[in-house]
């Protein structure tokens, strides 16, 4: 039985990396996409687009400006003289927002009177916009507190003092990058699984496999193991890229990340193949992995949490596998996690390897006739 | 060019279509079944965080805090006995954070002195964490600004930021999630509609038996393109609709401006797909091409969630090649703003550039030769 496996394995290789196309198509997209959305997927503001429309011609002005000119996250790039020319900048995307200061800002700050800052932001992206006002009010607390020690104002009663664990600097890319794993495993188990059954069933072969001595489960297995294997590989690939390359924090055990890589590919692989034994054509394949795909990736908390979806949504997403696995890979990198503090990711997700897989061989011999 | 030959390719082309539904599945059920997911889905609206508290010595001014806290929509907070409990409550994900009054803390308030207010983070999500901080600093600046009425006192933070979010007040965050949505969806409609179709004429050497007809490579592919054009502006109506009856997400702009705009990513959408499908002449190497360079591309590099601006510029630069980027930008803009004419016209005029670019290297790769 083993042989025969065997020999399926070889056949599912040789079909798979024949070409150089299909060589290409596994290996190299994956590897370019890491890099690429690397540097892209990141929440981080940096230059900001900004412009100043400043009434007030006193020094605290000045002062305050020369704080947004110090600092990276914002870049101003326009100087506007009226109020007309705020729309217009603010429409055609110029800039994010336009800092505002009244005229008697320096008098009423010398008079120990609280003054406003009117911060117009295009609100065309809300996280964004609520990012950059954040920044925004960065800058001003640190201003305010030497404005308050240096003109007398007194201190405030109490103070936030705000540390954060896991990742001191909030980069947001030491949250995305570790995701990126598990998106890119997904997608690379699901290019080599999600058509191969729709394939043999299209061209043919299929009826030849099923003439042979092959058990159906044998068949699957020489599906499935292929689709694991280049899984892994290039899942174990990714992490070394996001520990050397991007210099992501790797904090837990090891161990722990490749117990979870296991059960997430057993995962991921049933699905595949349970797609593409349930289609006919490859079209059909396509479209499923699709289905699957698309909310297996929106609904797992890559990139907004699942915290925020409706409760209803927040149930549904229990029944995805990359739910569990991103906080693997997130818990092993950033959170210093082993196998036992993810036992309760661990066993869920061996669930959904066992049905997905059990579904597929089921599938796999009702639709053979 | 000849109508009649173009017309019998159409038919076929739509018999096809009906025979294996899987293509009308792709243009109308596929976008209601994602807008719904992720329009109910996808927000990035925090709401209810829940927050460890603890308070070692609980006085008349930690409940001021505390009741903040307990007021404000963003957080729910939850008191705990310790710190080491909190610590743990983290640890389980049952909290985001821990907000830690010290024992001192009323004394340090009454006699004048700044108590520090300890939040500790978990940083893990640094997006929700930095969008914690921030409410967290709300809720600190109307306490101090209660204590300064009540006491009748001024305030002691000299400038407020005072944010005036246009298009989208509420700052909700469906209202540019939608319509960056239909972008997504229509990357994914377009590719997956044509992805294969060429492909599989070559796969199952029908396109051999269409090469010994008289129509020109010119008609086969306007005979692939028009049928699937029609469905991709079908499901591109529906998407719409939804957005803006089922999401109430308003349509500032004219509807017209947003179909031609359509109708030109549409075109774009369309032609890689044919691209892709010409060049691997294998449906197998073409689906999973599709899936790489659609859906993510479309999800990451768009600027549909992560800020383009905000990109090192290599990977700017990169964001160029992606149609869904310029159809995003189009379509956050009439949804929100309006017709702002020079966004528009140069955002169309790049989507078009794209689709003649795909359309014509289709056209020119694809000779009616067998080799």
């Amino acid at each position: 039985m083993l042989a025969r496996i065997w020999a399926l394995v070889i056949k599912e290789f040789l079909a798979l990396l024949r070409d150089k196309k299909s060589r290409f198509v596994l290996i190299g997209p994956p590897i370019i996409q890491l890099l690429v959305f690397g540097y892209a997927a990141t929440y981080d503001l940096s230059h900001i687009p900004y412009a100043v429309y400043n009434q007030d011609s006193g020094f605290a002005s000045r002062q305050l400006l020369g704080e947004f000119q110090g600092s990276t996250a914002f870049k101003q790039v326009a100087t506007i003289e009226n109020e007309g020319q705020i729309a217009p900048l603010i429409n055609n995307e110029k800039v994010l927002l336009v800092l505002n200061i009244g005229p008697h800002f320096t008098r009423d700050l010398l008079m120990h009177h609280p003054t406003p800052l009117q911060v117009i932001i295009n609100g065309r992206n809300s996280n964004t916009a609520t990012l950059a006002l954040n920044y925004v009010n960065t800058v001003l607390m640190h201003f305010d507190v030497r404005w308050a020690q240096e003109h007398h104002w007194g201190r405030p009663p109490a103070q936030l003092v705000v540390r954060s664990w896991f990742n001191p600097n909030l980069l947001s890319r030491w949250f995305i990058v570790p995701g990126i794993v598990a998106l890119l495993v997904l997608v690379v188990t699901l290019l080599v699984t999600g058509l191969s059954v729709a394939r043999e069933r299209e061209q043919g072969t299929f009826d030849q496999l099923l003439v042979t001595p092959m058990r159906p489960v044998e068949i699957l297995l020489g599906k499935a193991i292929p689709g694991f294997v280049i899984g892994a590989l290039e899942g174990l690939f990714i992490v070394l890229v996001a520990v050397f390359w991007f210099q992501v924090p790797f904090v837990g055990s090891i161990l722990a990340l490749i117990l979870g890589l296991a059960l997430f590919l057993m995962a991921a692989v049933g699905i595949g193949l349970m797609i593409s034994s349930l289609s006919v054509t490859q079209q059909q394949g396509l479209l499923g992995v699709f289905i699957f795909l698309v909310p297996a990736i929106i609904l797992s908390g890559f990139a907004t949490p699942i915290a925020n979806m409706p409760e209803v949504v927040q149930y549904l997403t229990y029944l995805n596998p990359m739910r569990y696995f991103l906080v693997i890979v997130r818990g092993v990198f950033l959170e210093g996690d082993n196998i036992p503090m993810l036992l309760p990711q661990y066993w869920p997700l061996a669930i959904i390897a066992l049905c997905s897989m059990a579904a597929a061989a089921w599938l796999f011999r009702h639709r053979m006739q | 060019m000849n109508l009649q030959r173009l017309r019998g390719l159409i038919r076929k082309e739509f018999i096809q279509i009906l025979r294996d539904p899987s293509a009308i599945a792709i243009a109308f059920v596929l976008p209601v079944f994602l807008l719904f997911l992720f329009g109910y889905g996808v927000s990035l609206d925090a709401r209810h965080i829940p927050i460890a508290v603890v308070v070692d010595q609980p006085t008349a001014e930690t409940s001021a805090f505390v009741g903040g806290l307990q007021h404000s929509p963003y957080f729910t907070p939850e008191i705990y006995g310790s710190l080491h409990q909190a610590r743990e409550a983290v640890m389980d994900r049952k909290a985001d954070g821990i907000v830690w009054l010290r024992a001192d803390f009323s004394r340090q308030v009454i006699q004048g002195k700044t108590a520090p207010i300890g939040v500790l983070v978990n940083g893990v999500d640094a997006n929700n964490a930095r969008i914690m901080e921030g409410y967290m600093q709300g809720v600190w600046q109307n306490w101090l600004q209660q204590r300064a009425l009540n006491a009748g006192k001024p305030l002691i933070i000299p400038i407020n930021a005072e944010p005036r979010i246009w298009f989208n007040p509420a700052l909700r965050s469906r209202d540019f999630l939608v319509p960056g949505l239909i972008a997504v969806i229509m990357t994914l409609i377009g590719a997956l509609l044509t992805a294969l179709v060429v492909a599989r004429e070559w796969e199952r050497g029908t396109m051999e038996a269409l090469m010994a007809t008289p129509v020109t490579m010119a008609e086969i592919l306007l005979g692939k393109l028009i049928p699937y054009f029609i469905m991709g502006m079908g499901g591109l109506l529906l998407s719409v609709a939804l957005a803006v009856w089922l999401f109430a997400v308003p349509l500032v702009g004219s509807f017209w401006v947003l179909l031609v705009c359509s109708a030109l990513f549409l075109l774009a959408a369309l032609g890689m797909g044919l691209l892709i499908s010409s060049a691997a002449r294998n449906q197998f190497v073409a689906g999973q091409i599709a899936i790489i360079v659609t859906f993510l591309p479309a999800f990451i590099l768009s600027g549909f969630i992560f800020d383009i601006q905000s990109m090192p510029a290599p990977i700017r630069l990169v964001t160029h090649i992606v149609a869904a980027r310029y159809f995003v930008s189009i379509l956050q803009t009439v949804f929100l703003v309006g017709d702002v004419w020079s966004i528009i016209l140069w955002n169309s005029l790049a989507l078009l550039l794209m689709a003649l670019f795909f359309l014509g290297v289709t056209w020119r790769r694809s000779r009616k030769r067998l080799d």
